[in-house]
């Protein structure tokens, strides 16, 4: 709770001058809002019993004056407690936005990509609502409460001590409550989520479910989630439904027992009529407040609970940053060299990599190949740097790619993952994301080699056509050889393709490494593959095993040594042999 | 005096629901029907008839005990106030009847309590209602959705199908627990406060009425602004969470590509956008409080001056004006809250009436009550006549005759598209033919107990499918009774176990929705592994290795190989060293079966697979360098 609040308050910096006007108003609003029952006290202490008129009319103006006092400070405090909330939500959804663009792919997988996108979306916007709150009720609670009681004691001191009666068990009544519904609540939430998991994993899985004919498994484990949510739901609502039977109660009773002491002193005269019923408008406005008040702290855990989410990602610090003193590497280009690399990623038993070393030059092929899991993404993952190695270096053209900065690093690579993404946007758009400069003319030109054109004249609207998000309106096939065309229009020094021609049919692979060639014959190109057919012209073929380099050479050189690679071609030889 | 009901939300599904729901000025779904939804929905409610009467009769009590309260108070205040004046004027013997207030006191302190315990009663019952209503409805969609047909899930996005279950069923869910009880006190202290308001003074009541057109009108020109900027809050909100969601899962790329700072840029345009729709949005909503409160206070003066004027001319007692005060009060408090009742309850019958729709989907045909059971396959499969299509006027597959002996293997090919999936479809009967029939060991499925028939199947699906759970749970999904060693030998088997054991809990890893660790390959080696354990009678490999590079493959291939000694298999794949050694190819095209026979007829006749085989090869030099 604690934590919330310096969060809050944190963020809440920028925007001071504002929040205190806003305090300033909600003030005048509650003072309006208190006086309007002492004029009423007025009006029946002097008017009613001295049967003045004229009087009562213009205390009833003043009344009238009041209310438009107060109301037009609310209405500005409205004002700005909009723009001081919603502004915050703009301030820490952005700055959330931006640490979360420098993390390496590390910090990334380490929170996950749907968490952090809850953690940017929904939770700032849970912590907006929250100060939104704060900003409309939970100033004015305080304030209410603590102008009630100067209001109430002035208007009698003595009865004043049943309020100091009746807070208590207020409070304590409503704390007691809350502590048990808490975290049933929370309990509650965790029950929801489990209830939505099992459906959304009976919906993907239903075709596996009924194969192995588990459904009545799943059905026993929805019920199951379902009950136990249904119990929880009933125990938090039933707790809950004590509260206001006992809260109405506290405060009814409360205004029965200040009727009875006030009527006392009314008769004794130490007080009038007109003070009673203020008096008892007043013991209600600061009853209210208590309750108010206390209503805010159940909605604090959920928001704190948003507040933590977004802090600890705020907290993680991007572990690969650029050096202070960026090194060029302007005399080579297109030199890849690792030597004695070892890693692994986080919490894993056994490196990914070990003890890897070898040299790429402009000109060259070097091909990856090895099992899944032997290391392959992992290897050319750390020539761009989304990873830092444990051991050993990466060079870029001499530099250990530790010693320049990130810019400079990933403006000679064109990289093509595994899993083509693209965005949404045109075709065109689309491929100049590898080099916003790139004219027409390039554009069709890296279409043309990655075999993209012909399906994009197919499109309606040729390179202007729209990629859906995610680019759900194209097929896997027609995804990469965008993402290809999107690194060969970058004209980079250093082409990876990380398993980029798998999606593709044999056919189109092969056209396409034919047009490739031509085009990165200055370039150093990495590919990692799974087809001997692909890899089989390299210059350097890298053996992958569970990490570690079986073998390295040539084709030729390869099948002579390689247990491994022989492995591998025979393999795929199988396919041929009959044809 | 009693405190007024406020708007609080508690329970519900969503926790503190009222943060999250609708707010004022929300735009509002609505239901195409909503008579005949209302009428379903209280259906609902008739194993809790009873209950439901009981709730409603505590609901009444509770809240008339609860506003008859200021009346009484008030006459305690005129005996207070007639007494001083009258010993004011100096009558002798005048003096203040603490008897009557004590004994006032005392009725009006039984009444509260009564009021409190009914009130607890009604929303006691009404948790036990409210919640088992929603048990009994999410019991019915999971149970739908086990009868549903494939056709169904394969016609409709998961988003759609998730939203009716779990959105629309929290709506209604939060309304049932809340909006109910509300509706009835809402109405008991609307019709009561009017009632105790004219027998008090039908003038004083007539001010209080004016008022309410005033208040009317503010929040319908209001409600009317705000949900324009509301909507433009929704669209820049949607657009933002999309940059964002695009954004993260392209993460790779944007660094790859060194456009950080333009995503970046992007964003804050987009957060400029939605700062911009959304104050604005709040400001208009905000103002309705404000603006309520003040038409509450004029209501308030007015009664405070005409009422004290009326008491100087005698015509009403101080201790009504006091009473009539708080019922002005009470007054628009139920009626601000029949207005958001209303907004709810539109909400919920549109909620209602989604999940009725899928309710009433058309669902598998029933399994004959004397279904037959084979106990043991020999994985024989014959099809005779089949006709089948998945829309009506486009035929598929026409006259197809299969006949497979038992341990046989059966490739079926063709290009991207071709609706190889088609044939599992029919074989596991996910889909039903439209003439002929398939028989399994010479019983034809549709005889056949579909969990039965299934479980002669085993079968790795292209889209690999883990729930969460551990590793262990996830491979042991096709037996139940499977022990430890059983497990490592079907993942050692699936070529598995190296690199589960390479994971930070070995065969105790959890697997979650956000498992990012294990790759696409790895995710396919555990789905093998769980067919292995399964040991099922024919198989089905969906192109079950297309993300396993071909090293495993060769290694899969040998252990393939073993389990399918014996069986029945029919192997999908693009692959075409795993369908050479095939007994028959079956070869697809547009979802049709176009040719059939061994890989030598097919290639010597020429025909589409020969083209097909043959495309696939060309320009490949791989044959002359390693032979």
């Amino acid at each position: 709770m604690i934590k919330l609040f310096r969060f809050l308050i944190r963020y809440l910096q920028p925007s001071r001058m504002p929040v205190e006007l806003v305090f300033v108003l909600v003030f005048l609003n509650s003072l309006a809002n208190l006086y309007l029952p002492y004029l009423m006290a007025n009006i029946v202490d002097t008017g009613i019993v001295k049967g003045d008129t004229t009087y009562i009319l213009r205390v009833g103006g003043l009344m009238v004056l009041v209310t438009i006092v107060g109301t037009i400070c609310a209405i500005v405090a409205s004002f700005f407690s909009a723009r001081v909330a919603i502004g915050f939500g703009r301030l820490t959804r952005g700055k959330l936005f931006k640490h979360v663009e420098n993390f390496s792919l590390h910090e990334f997988d380490s929170v996950g990509t749907a968490s952090l996108i809850t953690r940017t979306t929904n939770d700032t916007t849970q912590v907006q609502q929250v100060v939104i709150i704060i900003l409309q009720m939970m100033i004015s609670a305080p304030l209410m409460f603590i102008g009630g009681i100067i209001l109430a004691i002035s208007q009698d001191a003595t009865l004043a001590w049943v309020l100091v009666g009746t807070i208590p068990i207020l409070f304590i009544a409503i704390v007691a409550i809350m502590s048990k519904a808490i975290p049933l609540f929370q309990a509650m939430q965790a029950k929801i989520d489990k209830v939505n998991l099992v459906l959304d994993e009976g919906l993907t899985g239903v075709r596996v479910i009924r194969a192995f004919d588990r459904i009545d498994h799943e059905e026993k484990r929805f019920d199951e989630a379902n009950l136990d949510l249904t119990n929880t739901a009933i125990k938090v609502n039933q707790i809950i439904a004590t509260m206001m039977p006992i809260m109405m109660l506290v405060l009814n009773l409360s205004t029965v027992v200040i009727f009875w002491f006030g009527s006392i002193r009314v008769n004794n005269g130490e007080m009038q009529i007109g003070n009673l019923m203020a008096f008892l408008q007043y013991a209600m406005q600061i009853l209210f407040a208590v309750l108010m008040l206390s209503m805010m702290f159940v909605m604090l855990p959920r928001a704190a609970a948003s507040a933590g989410r977004i802090d600890q990602v705020l907290g993680i610090a991007p572990e690969i940053n650029d050096p202070a003193t960026a090194k060029q590497a302007d005399t080579q280009r297109g030199y890849v060299e690792f030597q004695n690399v070892t890693f692994s990623y986080q919490g894993a038993e056994e490196p990914a990599l070990c003890n890897i070393s070898f040299q790429a030059s402009p000109g060259e092929v070097t091909a990856i190949i090895g099992g899944t899991g032997a290391g392959k993404s992992t290897l050319v993952s750390l020539i761009p740097r989304f990873y830092d190695v444990d051991e050993g270096r990466v060079l870029v053209d001499g530099v250990d790619v530790r010693e320049m900065t990130q810019e400079q690093l990933r403006a000679k690579i064109g990289f093509m993952p595994q899993k083509a993404v693209l965005f949404s946007g045109t075709v065109a758009e689309n491929i100049r994301y590898g080099n916003e400069e790139a004219s027409e003319e390039e554009v069709k030109h890296a279409a043309d080699i990655a075999q993209a054109t012909e399906f994009i004249s197919e499109m309606r609207d040729g390179f202007d056509s729209v990629i859906a998000q995610g680019g759900t309106n194209i097929s896997g096939g027609q995804k990469q050889r965008l993402s290809i065309a999107r690194a060969l229009v970058r004209k980079p020094e250093i082409y990876v393709f990380d398993d980029t021609f798998s999606a593709l049919d044999y056919a189109t692979d092969a056209k396409l490494r034919t047009a490739l060639r031509r085009e990165t014959t200055d370039a150093t190109v990495l590919i990692v593959a799974q087809r001997v057919g692909t890899v089989m012209d390299a210059d350097r073929i890298i053996v992958l095993d569970e990490g570690r380099i079986a073998g390295i050479g040539t084709h030729r050189e390869l099948m002579e040594t390689s247990l491994v690679y022989r492995e591998i071609v025979s393999s795929q030889l199988s396919l041929e042999e009959i044809a | 005096m009693s405190v007024e009901r406020r708007g609080m939300r508690p329970g519900g599904q969503g926790g503190m629901g009222w943060m999250g729901r609708g707010g004022m000025g929300m735009p509002v779904q609505k239901a195409k029907n909503f008579r005949g939804t209302l009428i379903r929905l209280l259906g609902y409610f008739k194993p809790h008839t009873f209950l439901l009467l009981a709730v409603l009769v505590a609901a009444v009590i509770s809240t008339i005990f609860n506003i008859v309260g200021p009346k009484i108070l008030g006459s305690a205040t005129t005996v207070l106030f007639e007494g001083m004046a009258l010993k004011s004027e100096g009558v002798p013997g005048a003096g203040v009847d603490f008897a009557y207030i004590g004994r006032t006191l005392l009725l009006l302190s039984g009444l509260y309590i009564v009021s409190a315990v009914f009130n607890y009663i009604q929303q006691y019952l009404m948790v036990g209602v409210a919640q088992k209503t929603v048990y009994t409805m999410r019991r019915q969609v999971e149970e739908k959705f086990e009868r549903l047909p494939l056709k169904f899930y394969d016609s409709r996005t998961h988003g759609e199908i998730l939203s009716r279950a779990v959105n629309d069923m929290d709506n209604i869910s939060s309304t049932l627990q809340q909006s109910l009880t509300q509706l009835i006190t809402s109405v008991v202290t609307i019709v009561g406060v009017i009632a105790i308001m004219l027998t008090i003074s039908p003038l004083l009541t007539l001010v209080v009425f004016l008022t309410l057109p005033v208040s009317l009108l503010i929040t319908t020109t209001i409600a009317k602004r705000s949900q324009n900027y509301f909507a433009g809050q929704q669209r820049a909100l949607g657009e933002l969470n999309g940059h964002v969601e695009e954004m993260y899962t392209g993460h790779k790329i944007v660094k790859a590509f060194g456009h950080e700072s333009k995503s970046i840029a992007e964003f804050d345009e987009l957060n400029e956008k939605l700062y911009n729709s959304g104050w604005r949005a709040q400001f208009v909503s905000g103002m309705i409080m404000p603006l309520m409160m003040f038409v509450g206070n004029l209501g308030f003066v007015a009664v405070s001056v005409i009422g004290g004027i009326m008491v100087t001319q005698r015509a009403i007692t101080i201790g009504d004006v006091q009473a009539f005060i708080q019922y002005a009060r009470q007054f628009s408090q139920p009626i601000n809250q029949l207005a958001n009742i209303a907004n709810m309850i539109q909400l919920t019958m549109a909620s209602a009436e989604r999940v009725f729709e899928l309710l009433d989907e058309q669902e598998e045909i029933p399994e004959a009550a004397d279904a037959k059971v084979i106990e043991y396959p020999q994985g024989e499969v014959q099809f005779q006549h089949v006709t089948f299509s998945y829309k009506e006027d486009v035929p598929l597959i026409e006259d197809m005759n299969i006949d497979v002996t038992s341990g046989q293997t059966i490739a079926i090919v063709g290009p991207t598209g071709a609706g190889k999936t088609t044939l599992v479809n029919l074989l596991m009967r996910f889909y039903e033919i439209n003439g002929g029939e398939i028989l399994v060991d010479g019983v034809d499925i549709t005889e056949l107990k579909r969990g039965n028939l299934r479980k002669m199947f085993g079968m790795v699906l292209q889209d690999t499918w883990l729930f969460t759970g551990t590793i262990r749970e996830n491979i042991a999904y096709g037996r139940e009774d499977a022990t430890k060693e059983d497990i490592v030998r079907a993942a050692k088997a699936a070529q598995a176990d190296h690199f589960i054991r390479t994971l930070p809990e070995s065969y105790e890893t959890v697997l979650n929705q956000e498992t990012t660790n294990l790759s696409q390959g790895q995710k396919q080696l555990l789905t093998i592994a769980r067919a292995f354990l399964a040991d099922p009678a024919i198989l089905i490999l969906d192109e079950a290795t297309s993300s396993v590079d071909t090293r495993t493959e060769v290694l899969i291939q040998k252990a393939m190989g073993e389990l399918m000694k014996g069986r029945t298999s029919f192997v999908i794949a693009h692959r075409l060293s795993t369908i050479r050694d095939a007994d028959l190819i079956l070869v697809m095209n547009h979802g049709s079966i176009v040719e059939k026979g061994t890989h030598k007829e097919l290639l010597a006749k020429g025909g589409f697979y020969a083209d097909l085989y043959n495309s696939q090869f060309t320009g490949r030099t791989l044959m002359e360098e390693a032979v």
